[in-house]
C-alpha cells in the first residue's frame, strides 16, 4: 500500500518511514505536491518540534489539500506535533491555527513538581471501541517526548496521565492522531500503525 | 504512569562492539547491529551507541554501522561520538538515529547545541557532561567540574552550570557520567545526578558505577534520575534489561514491564 507521507522540515522521518516499510507500507514523501495529497490512499503527518513547524503547510499549500482529502475520506495520521495540527491551535504559537478537525486547544503542561517536556515510556487507558488502538492492551506502554498536550474529550481513543490526563490519542471517522511515537514504540507501536494500514478506505 | 527508563549502551570502534574497562583490554563484543536488536528485544527501553573511533575513515563505517542498526530497531536510538557539526548529527539522523550525543564538541562551541536543536527539535539532542566531583571546591558536588577527552582534561566548566546552559539552548535531556564512579560498580554518583536532576527540567540520565541492582533503585530514588544507562553491567551477571526491571519493581521502581 502507498502512504503518503508529508515533509514539513520538522525533524526527519527517517523512522517513521523505516517502520511503515517495516509492515510493507510503500512510503512516498512530499514536502508540496498538492497533487500526491489528493491521489494518496492515506497520509501520515509525522513531527516533532514546535508547532510554529506547521505554517509551512499553511505557505505550501498542503493544508487544504489535505482538507480535502480528509474530507474525500482518505485515512490520516497525525504524529506527535502531527497529531497536535488536528486541533484548532496550540499556546506554543498562538498566532499558528491547526487544521481544526478537533475544536479544542493545545497547551502546556502546568509547572509544577513533575518535569517538562514529559519524556520516556507510560501506559495507555485505551478506550474499546477504538479502530486505531484494537488489540492493544489496557496499560500498554508506548513512547512520549512533548511539552504541549490535547485534551481528553469524546473524540479521545487513549488515556495516558502524566501531572493530569490528556489525550495519548484520537480518532473520528477517517482522521486518526497519537501523541506518542508508534514508530518508536516497540511492539505495541507496530501494532497500532498497521491497525492504520489496514483499516478500511 | 511515567516509567523509569533502563538504556542499553554499545561502545563502537571500528564497526564493531568492544568492551573493557575505561577502554583499556578491549575486547571485541560483536555486531552492533545484532547486540543492538538483542538488547532492545530483550526489554532495553532505548539504545545508546557512542562510537570511540576517533578517524576521519571512522566516520563513514559509523553511518553504515548506524544505518544497520537502526534498520530493525523500533525504540528510541541514540548515537554519539565525534559530531562536531549541526551537518555530522544531519548524516546521522538520516542514517536513522532519533537522537544525537555531544560531548567535547558542545564544550568547546556550545551554539551547536542551538544549531541541532533548531533544525531537529530539542528532543534530539542529548548534551553528555563527564563530571568529577572538585574536592577543593567548598561544595564538592554542586561544584563538580566538566572533564573532556574521555575525563583527561579539565574544562573549567562547572556541570551544574553547564547543564542549565545546555537546556537553556535547547538540549533535551542530560547524559551524566561520573568520572569518580565509572568503572567502580560501587554505584552511581546520587548526590551529583540529583543535584543536576534538580537544576534543570529536562530528563537526566544517570550514568557511571552502576553493579547491582540495588545501585540502580538508589540512582532512581536518591539521584532523582529519569534513565540509567546499563553498561557494563550486562557484562557482569546482570543477564538483560528484562531481568534488571523485573528486579526493579520489587524495589518499588516503576518500569515498563512487560516488555
Amino acid at each position: 500500500m502507498r502512504v503518503t507521507v508529508i515533509d514539513y522540515k520538522a525533524g526527519n522521518l527517517t523512522s517513521v518511514l523505516k517502520a511503515l516499510s517495516h509492515l510493507g507500507a510503500e512510503p512516498e514523501v512530499t514536502d508540496s505536491d498538492a497533487a500526491l495529497i489528493a491521489s494518496a490512499e492515506r497520509i501520515v503527518l509525522p513531527g516533532v518540534g514546535h508547532f510554529n513547524a506547521t505554517k509551512r503547510l499553511d505557505d505550501t499549500g498542503l493544508t487544504p489539500a489535505i482538507s480535502a482529502a480528509i474530507a474525500n475520506g482518505t485515512p490520516f495520521l497525525g504524529i506527535c506535533v502531527g497529531m497536535q495540527w488536528l486541533f484548532s491551535g496550540s499556546t506554543e504559537a498562538p498566532e499558528q491555527s491547526g487544521l481544526t478537525a478537533f475544536s479544542e486547544q493545545c497547551t502546556r503542561f502546568p509547572e509544577g513538581t513533575e518535569k517538562v517536556p514529559h519524556v520516556g515510556w507510560n501506559s495507555l487507558e485505551v478506550e474499546p471501541t477504538s479502530r486505531l488502538l484494537r488489540g492493544v492492551a489496557n496499560s500498554a506502554f508506548v513512547y512520549f517526548t512533548h511539552s504541549y498536550k490535547a485534551p481528553v474529550t469524546e473524540d479521545t481513543a487513549a488515556v495516558t496521565t502524566y501531572i493530569e490526563p490528556f489525550a495519548a490519542a484520537v480518532e473520528r471517522g477517517n482522521v486518526f492522531g497519537t501523541q506518542f511515537h508508534p514508530e518508536k514504540s516497540g511492539d505495541t507501536g507496530l501494532k497500532i500503525l498497521k491497525n492504520f494500514l489496514d483499516l478500511p478506505r | 504512569m511515567i516509567t523509569k527508563r533502563i538504556i542499553a549502551c554499545l561502545d563502537v570502534h571500528n564497526g564493531r562492539v568492544v568492551k573493557g574497562v575505561q577502554f583499556v583490554d578491549i575486547i571485541d563484543a560483536g555486531d552492533p547491529a545484532e547486540l543492538a536488536a538483542r538488547h532492545a528485544r530483550e526489554g532495553a527501553d532505548e539504545i545508546v551507541l557512542l562510537d570511540i573511533t576517533a578517524t576521519h575513515e571512522g566516520r563513514a563505517t559509523l553511518l553504515d554501522t548506524v544505518r544497520r542498526a537502526a534498520n530493525e530497531l523500533f525504540v528510541p536510538f541514540c548515537v554519539g561520538g565525534g559530531i562536531r557539526s549541526a551537518q555530522d548529527a544531519e548524516q546521522v539522523f538520516n542514517s536513522g538515529a532519533d537522537k544525537v550525543s555531544v560531548n567535547s564538541a558542545a564544550i568547546a562551541n556550545p551554539s551547536l547545541i542551538d544549531a541541532i536543536g533548531s533544525s531537529f527539535g530539542a528532543q534530539a539532542v542529548v548534551v553528555a557532561i563527564d563530571a568529577r566531583r572538585d574536592p577543593e571546591a567548598a561544595d564538592p558536588v554542586r561544584e563538580a567540574q566538566v572533564l573532556v577527552q574521555g575525563g583527561r582534561k579539565i574544562t573549567g566548566r562547572r556541570v551544574v552550570e553547564w547543564a542549565r546552559e545546555a537546556e537553556s539552548r535547547g538540549a533535551g535531556e542530560i547524559l551524566l557520567t561520573s568520572m569518580d564512579a565509572d568503572g567502580t560498580r560501587a554505584g552511581f554518583d546520587c548526590e551529583l545526578t540529583a543535584a543536576v536532576s534538580e537544576s534543570v527540567s529536562i530528563p537526566v540520565i544517570a550514568s557511571g558505577g552502576a553493579g547491582t541492582v540495588e545501585h540502580f533503585a538508589d540512582v532512581f530514588s536518591r539521584g532523582k534520575a529519569d534513565a540509567a544507562l546499563a553498561a557494563s553491567i550486562f557484562h557482569f551477571g546482570v543477564s538483560s534489561a528484562r531481568s534488571l526491571k523485573q528486579d526493579l519493581s520489587k524495589f518499588g521502581v516503576s518500569v515498563r514491564l512487560p516488555c
